[in-house]
C-alpha cells in the first residue's frame, strides 16, 4: 500500500545575503543565490523521515515559479524526494497567495491520491504564510500551522502534531490526509547525497496551465487581489546595550546610571 | 574547453561545503589538539556517501567524477585538513586499485563495503627502509601453495589504526627488483598482522598514522590484486591518482588559510586602518589568490584527464606539486599576516601552516612530482 506524501516548496533568494536599495526601497537581487525555503526545508525532512521508517512511503515536491525552480527541485530530489513538479506557466506568473494557492491546488488534484501534505509555515521572501493554509481550504482538507512535533499512528490514519503558540502549545490530533505547516523546531534538515547528486533518472516534471486544469480567471497577476499600496525600508534601529553587573541591584543600578546621564531621570 | 562546473559538480561544493563547516569545522581544532581520529564524522560522510564518490553506483559508489571527488577533498580540507586525508586514503589508496586491479569477485566482496564507507580503506607501501625508492621492499610475501606468507612492516599507513581493509606491496621475487612486487588484499583480524606504533606528527594530527606489522601472516590466494609481479604497476597507477587527492587536500588548506585571513584582515586595525587597506598586504593576498587558483586549474586539469582515461600521471603530478608548495608558502603568509595571533592556536592558520607541510611529503615527496615531470619530458 503505497502512502504518498507532498512537499509543498519554494524557491526563493537568499535573504541574509539580499541588501535593500535605500534610494529606491527595492530588493538588489543582482548576484543573490536561489535557494530552498528554509520552512520548505523542515516540510521536506519530515516527509523524507516518514520514507525512511515506512518502505512504502512516496515523496513528491511540488512548487510554482519559473523553469529556474529546477535548481531547487534538483536539490530536493537530492535530499531523498522521489519526484518533483513544477508548476511552470506565465499564466501564473505575478500571482499572489490566494491565486497561487488555487494554482498549487489545482496541481495537487491533478496529482490525485496523497496521503499527507507537508508545506513550510512561510516563505522567507513574502512572509505572509497564507499558502499553506490556503491550499488546504481549497483542497477540503484539515489542517495544523506551525508544527514543531509529528509523530504518526500505526494504521497512519491519524497524525498527532504539536501545534507551536506565542505563549504555549498545542497538542492535536488530526486524521489523514492533512496539510500541515512546519517550523524550523521540528527538524533539522538533512543534507544533500551523493547518490542523490548524481542520480541520472531524476523525476521532474513541469505541468503548465492547461496540464492542472486550472480556470485562468484564478490565476496570474491579473486574477490577484492583492495590491502592493506603498511599500518602504524601515530606519534601522540603534545598537542596543547590555546592562552589566551580576545581580539584580547592580543591574539595577547601571540602568539608572545610564538613564541619569541621559537626563531622562 | 570549459571551465564551468556541471551541476552536479556545484551540488556537491554546496553539499560538502555545507557539511564542512557544519560538521568538522567545530571538530577540528578538538581533534587536531586531541590527536583523536573523527570516528563520528566518517560515519556522517559514509552515510552522505562522501566515501565512495568517482565510482559505479552497482558497487554502491555515488556514480560521481574525478573532479567531484577533488572538491570534496578541497572543501573537507578548507576546514579540516585531517577529515579531508581520511575521505583521500580511503578512495584513492584502497579502492580506487581494488576497482581497477581486482578481479570481479574481489570488486564484489570489497568494493560495496568500501564504497558506501561501512568499512574504510588504506594502503601500505612504504617501509622504514623504502620511502621512495619503493623498489627496495623488504616486506616479502612468499607462496606457500594454498595461501600467501607475508613477513615485514609498513610504515606511516595513513587510517592505519581505523582500516578494515588494506592494499599492501610485498615482494614476492627480490631476484626481479620492481617486478617482483605484488599487491595483496589483507583484512583487520587477519591472522600474523597487527597494528604497530602509531606516529606523533606535526600536522594532520587527527590522521590515524600507524605501522603494519606482518608476522607469518596467511593470505589467501584470492587476495593477490592483480597478477604477482604487478604490484609496483598498482601501486605507482594508485599513486597517480592518490596525487589529485592530496593536492585537493592542500587547495583545500590554502583555501582556507585564504578565507580566514581575508575575514581577519578586514577586522584587525593597526595605523588607524585595516590590514585590508594596506597596499603591501593586498598585493600580497592578491599574489596568494592566483596562486591558488592556478592549483585549482591544474587539479581540475588531472581530474578531468582521469575521467576521460588519459594519461594523466604528469598532469596529477604537477597539481600535487604546485598545490603543495602553494599550501605551504599560502599558510605560512596566512601566518604571518595574522601577527601574534597567527602563532596562537586561537586561531585556525597555525594548525593549517602546520597541515599544509605533509603535502609537500606524502604520496610522492616534491623532488618525487619533479622526478616524475622531468622523467616525461627528456624521456627517449
Amino acid at each position: 500500500m503505497a502512502f504518498k506524501v507532498l512537499v509543498c516548496a519554494k524557491q526563493v533568494p537568499d535573504t541574509n545575503e539580499i541588501k535593500i536599495n535605500p534610494e529606491t526601497g527595492t530588493l538588489i537581487r543582482d548576484g543573490v543565490p536561489s535557494i530552498l525555503n528554509p520552512d520548505d526545508a523542515n516540510a521536506l525532512e519530515e516527509a523524507l523521515k516518514l520514507k525512511d521508517k515506512y518502505e512504502d512511503v512516496t515523496v513528491h515536491v511540488v512548487t510554482m515559479g519559473p523553469p529556474q525552480a529546477e535548481t531547487m527541485i534538483f536539490e530536493c530530489l537530492a535530499m531523498g524526494a522521489d519526484e518533483g513538479i513544477i508548476v511552470s506557466d506565465r499564466a501564473v506568473g505575478g500571482s499572489d497567495t490566494w491565486a497561487t494557492s488555487n494554482a498549487i491546488s489545482a496541481a495537487i488534484k491533478k496529482f490525485g491520491d496523497y496521503d499527507m501534505i507537508f508545506a513550510g509555515r512561510q516563505a522567507i521572501d513574502g512572509d505572509t504564510a497564507q499558502v499553506g493554509p490556503q491550499i488546504a481550504e481549497k483542497l477540503n482538507l484539515p489542517q495544523v500551522t506551525y508544527v514543531e512535533e509529528f509523530d504518526i499512528s500505526e494504521d497512519r490514519k491519524e497524525v498527532t502534531v504539536k501545534r507551536q503558540l506565542e505563549d504555549g502549545y498545542e497538542l492535536i490530533k488530526v486524521a489523514t490526509p492533512c496539510m500541515l505547516t512546519c517550523i524550523k523546531e521540528l527538524n533539522q534538515p538533512r543534507y544533500m547525497n551523493m547518490k542523490g547528486i548524481f542520480n541520472k533518472n531524476k523525476d521532474i516534471k513541469i505541468w503548465n496551465a492547461a496540464d492542472i486544469e486550472v480556470d485562468l480567471a484564478t490565476v496570474g497577476l491579473k486574477a490577484s487581489p492583492t495590491n502592493v499600496y506603498k511599500s518602504f525600508t524601515p530606519k534601522p534601529k540603534g545598537k542596543g546595550m547590555m546592562l552589566a553587573g551580576d545581580t539584580e541591584k547592580e543591574l539595577a543600578q547601571d540602568l539608572l546610571i545610564r538613564l541619569k546621564k541621559k537626563h531622562v531621570i | 574547453m570549459n571551465f564551468e562546473l556541471t551541476k552536479e559538480q556545484s551540488f556537491v561544493r554546496q553539499m560538502v561545503r555545507n557539511f564542512a563547516e557544519t560538521e568538522v569545522e567545530p571538530l577540528a581544532a578538538e581533534i587536531d589538539a586531541e590527536h583523536r581520529f573523527p570516528v563520528e564524522t566518517v560515519e556522517k560522510m559514509a552515510k552522505y556517501g562522501l566515501l565512495g564518490i568517482p565510482f559505479p553506483t552497482e558497487l554502491e559508489g555515488a556514480g560521481g567524477d574525478h573532479i567531484s571527488y577533488a572538491i570534496t577533498v578541497e572543501e573537507l580540507s578548507r576546514v579540516c585538513a585531517s577529515t579531508g586525508v581520511i575521505c583521500s586514503a580511503h578512495t584513492s589508496l584502497c579502492c580506487w586499485p581494488i576497482f581497477a586491479w581486482g578481479n570481479k569477485e574481489q570488486k564484489e566482496k570489497y568494493l560495496p563495503d568500501l564504497l558506501s564507507g561501512r568499512k574504510l580503506g588504506a594502503f601500505g607501501l612504504t617501509e622504514p627502509g623504502a620511502g621512495t625508492d619503493a623498489a627496495g621492499q623488504q616486506t616479502k610475501a612468499d607462496d606457500m601453495g594454498d595461501y600467501w606468507l607475508l613477513n615485514g612492516s609498513k610504515v606511516f599507513i595513513t587510517n592505519g589504526g581505523y582500516a578494515d581493509t588494506f592494499v599492501v606491496m610485498a615482494m614476492t621475487d627480490k631476484s626481479k627488483g620492481t617486478r617482483g612486487i605484488s599487491a595483496f588484499i589483507v583484512e583487520k583480524g587477519d591472522e600474523g598482522f597487527s597494528i604497530g606504533k602509531t606516529e606523533d606528527k606535526l600536522g594532520i594530527c587527527a590522521s590515524s598514522t600507524t605501522e603494519l606489522i606482518f608476522v607469518d601472516c596467511k593470505i589467501p590466494k584470492d587476495r593477490l590484486l592483480g597478477k604477482v609481479g604487478d604490484g609496483f604497476k598498482v601501486a605507482m597507477s594508485t599513486l597517480d591518482g592518490g596525487r589529485i587527492g592530496i593536492a585537493s587536500q592542500a587547495l583545500g588548506i590554502a583555501q582556507g588559510a585564504f578565507d580566514v585571513t581575508v575575514e581577519y584582515m578586514q577586522a584587525r586595525k593597526q595605523f588607524g586602518k585595516k590590514l585590508s587597506q594596506m597596499q603591501a598586504l593586498q598585493f600580497g593576498m592578491a599574489d596568494l589568490k592566483t596562486k591558488i587558483e592556478a592549483a585549482r586549474l591544474l587539479i581540475y586539469r588531472a581530474a578531468d584527464m582521469k575521467d576521460k582515461h588519459m594519461d594523466y600521471s604528469e598532469a596529477a603530478a604537477m597539481a600535487k606539486l604546485f598545490a603543495a608548495e602553494t599550501a605551504m608558502e599560502v599558510t605560512t603568509k596566512c601566518v604571518q599576516y595574522h601577527g601574534g595571533y597567527g602563532y596562537t592556536k586561537d586561531y585556525p592558520v597555525e594548525r593549517m601552516m602546520r597541515d599544509a607541510k605533509i603535502t609537500e611529503i606524502y604520496e610522492g615527496t616534491s623532488e618525487v612530482q619533479r622526478m616524475v615531470i622531468a622523467g616525461k619530458t627528456f624521456k627517449k
